[in-house]
């Protein structure tokens, strides 16, 4: 797919707990084709101390509308800024950018696990994997009961297993700890995380032998692997998080020691 | 219309704007956002006679009007360069230059000498400027014997246009450009990223592996057009300018100072079409100075 530079219209910010928001951005143009598991290069506007784009997930699409949602959790000025979009207001994306997330085949039992900001691609990843005629569940990890995003979303697409770290819903502890993903044999887990979660779902997978895929958020400048600041070390090399991912099976990545 | 067309040893350009090296990969990452062809050239990837993985994550920083890289010359060595990647370079119709890198002399006579074998590259840009690498690179580039060695041993084999890209990091560039030409150099493209660093306060860590690296972006344009202008008047040889360019003004403004052509750099990462865009504001900028031709304004300011 093409890759572009638009300016996309706000049509929509919410916020969804302390320092996460959704912001709906629309195409005039018309979307090209998203995959689950691809992100935006957004431009960060009257923020002086801001001087690269900021990689944002795509929590979800609409074709009908040609909207995309984005996931923002404030971080510094440059999401702060973003945070503070408002209706109206234009938003210049590089997009769509990356590679995405395997499919999964018919009957298959699928499981998406993922915790905070990380759980961003998941939704849309539900939403295809739910319309290509496989159930998606969800395992989903916050820190407390206040900190849960997009609940209504996901558990229109499937069951939804909750923990958070105080114990204030769902199963106390983290993703790892929910009796229905350590119980049930999935077929395959994808994850999108904090780093220390993505480790720990994919030891729990490699012990497991079950297919596992991550999508990493390391930092990046470009987006498009010219600058090669966002490498993640694999069995190939170093590769580029921006266009050889930011998905990778976690037999590729070169951390499974830890977790 | 203007003329843009300019001129580096027997070279034409259709234009002075060249992509610079490290910030547009082999030239294909960019074609979504622009028609390679509309610019004077493009400078691919710094290239090894060996495959390197580079420097470990994390290898960029965010700073004040700008970014720090520590990459370290990842690329995939001249062999598979030869085999997949030049035969792609090869079918595109824009001048495409290749960046040298070397751990000692020999690797980049080497280097040089293979590329001189490749007919679609029509120039070199030997880099003695690189900040991010233990051996080699900017060691080579801030000792003047030692660019003079590497500079006079590199001429000996390489036979077409040979560009030599100057460190920042120095008391005088000026000596190294007169070092560049004397040793029989086309042309000198200044500069390379400024030796930076920055630090995590909350973590109290570097936020670089390597602690220090390169520094890119409009921090650095006040420095960059200093040396191009110091260096435009010492050598006569012509003077590709580079650091910070954001837009055809600052492109311009390196013109102005005696840069024959300019690089496009870092702005490539958060607009991916600049390259293009400053071609059209070059001219733009020419037509409404009534000029006729970019070299009636190289280096003006220098001209009373």
């Amino acid at each position: 797919m093409k890759k572009r530079i638009e300016d996309l219209t706000v049509t929509g910010n919410s916020r969804l707990a302390e320092s996460f928001f959704v912001i709906k951005v629309y195409s005039s143009e018309g979307l090209p084709e998203i995959k689950p598991g691809q992100f935006v290069q957004a431009l960060v506007t009257e923020s002086p101390s801001t001087f690269l784009r900021r990689p944002l997930s795509v929590h979800d699409v609409d074709p009908a509308t040609n909207t995309i949602s984005l996931l923002i959790q404030t971080a510094g000025p440059g999401t702060e800024r973003l945070s503070r979009l408002t209706p109206g207001e234009k938003l210049n994306l590089v997009y769509p950018l990356g590679n995405s997330f395997t499919l999964p085949a018919k009957g298959e039992r699928v499981l998406l696990t993922g915790g905070g900001c990380g759980m961003a691609p998941l939704l849309y990843l539900g939403r295809k994997i739910s319309e290509s005629g496989v159930q998606p569940h969800f395992a989903l990890g916050f820190r407390n009961r206040s900190r849960i995003l997009s609940h209504k979303e996901f558990t229109s697409l499937g069951p939804v297993y909750l923990s958070t770290e105080d114990g204030s819903e769902g199963h106390r502890g983290f993703v790892t700890d929910i009796p229905e993903f350590r119980n049930e044999p999935w077929d395959r887990v994808y994850c999108c995380g904090p780093e220390p979660m993505m480790k720990a779902v994919a030891a729990l997978c490699r012990s497991r032998e079950i297919f596992c895929e991550v999508s990493l958020e390391n930092l990046m400048a470009c987006g498009l692997g010219i600058c090669l600041c966002c490498v993640v070390p694999t069995t190939s090399g170093n590769l580029c998080s921006c266009t050889d991912g930011p998905v990778f099976n976690v037999n590729d990545l070169k951390w499974q020691t830890s977790g | 219309m203007a003329d843009l067309r300019i001129k580096i040893g027997p070279m034409e350009f259709r234009n002075p704007v060249i992509l610079a090296s490290g910030t547009c990969g082999y030239g294909a990452e960019l074609e979504d956002f622009m028609d390679l062809s509309e610019l004077g050239g493009i400078i691919v990837k710094g290239t090894t006679l060996e495959p390197r993985e580079g420097n470990p994550y994390p290898r960029m920083a965010e700073t004040a009007s700008g970014m720090l890289n520590a990459v370290g010359l990842q690329n995939k060595g001249i062999d598979y360069f030869e085999k997949n990647i030049y035969p792609v370079l090869a079918k595109y119709d824009t001048h495409v230059i290749v960046n040298v890198n070397g751990n000692t002399i020999e690797e980049y006579v080497e280097l040089s000498r293979r590329l001189d074998l490749l007919t679609a590259i029509p120039a070199i840009e030997l880099n003695i400027s690189c900040p991010n690498v233990k051996k080699g690179g900017m060691i080579f580039g801030t000792n003047p014997a030692s660019a003079r060695e590497v500079i006079a041993a590199v001429r000996k084999v390489y036979h077409k246009t040979l560009i030599v890209k100057l460190s920042p990091n120095v008391t005088d560039i000026t000596e190294f450009a007169r070092i560049s030409e004397g040793e029989g150099a086309e042309a000198v493209s200044l500069v390379n990223t400024l030796l930076g660093m920055a630090i995590d306060a909350s973590t109290m860590k570097p936020k670089l592996s390597t602690v220090t690296g390169g520094l890119s972006g409009p921090a650095i344009k006040p420095v960059a057009l200093r040396m191009v202008w110091q260096v435009a008047r010492a050598v006569r040889i012509p003077v590709i300018g580079l650091g910070g360019i954001m837009n055809a003004e600052d492109a311009i403004e390196f013109i102005l100072a005696g840069a024959t052509a300019v690089q496009v750099g870092t702005v490539s990462f958060i607009n991916p079409r600049s390259g293009t865009e400053i071609v059209n504001g070059i001219e733009k900028y020419l037509v409404e100075k009534e000029f006729d031709s970019v070299s009636r304004i190289t280096g003006i300011i220098n001209r009373n």
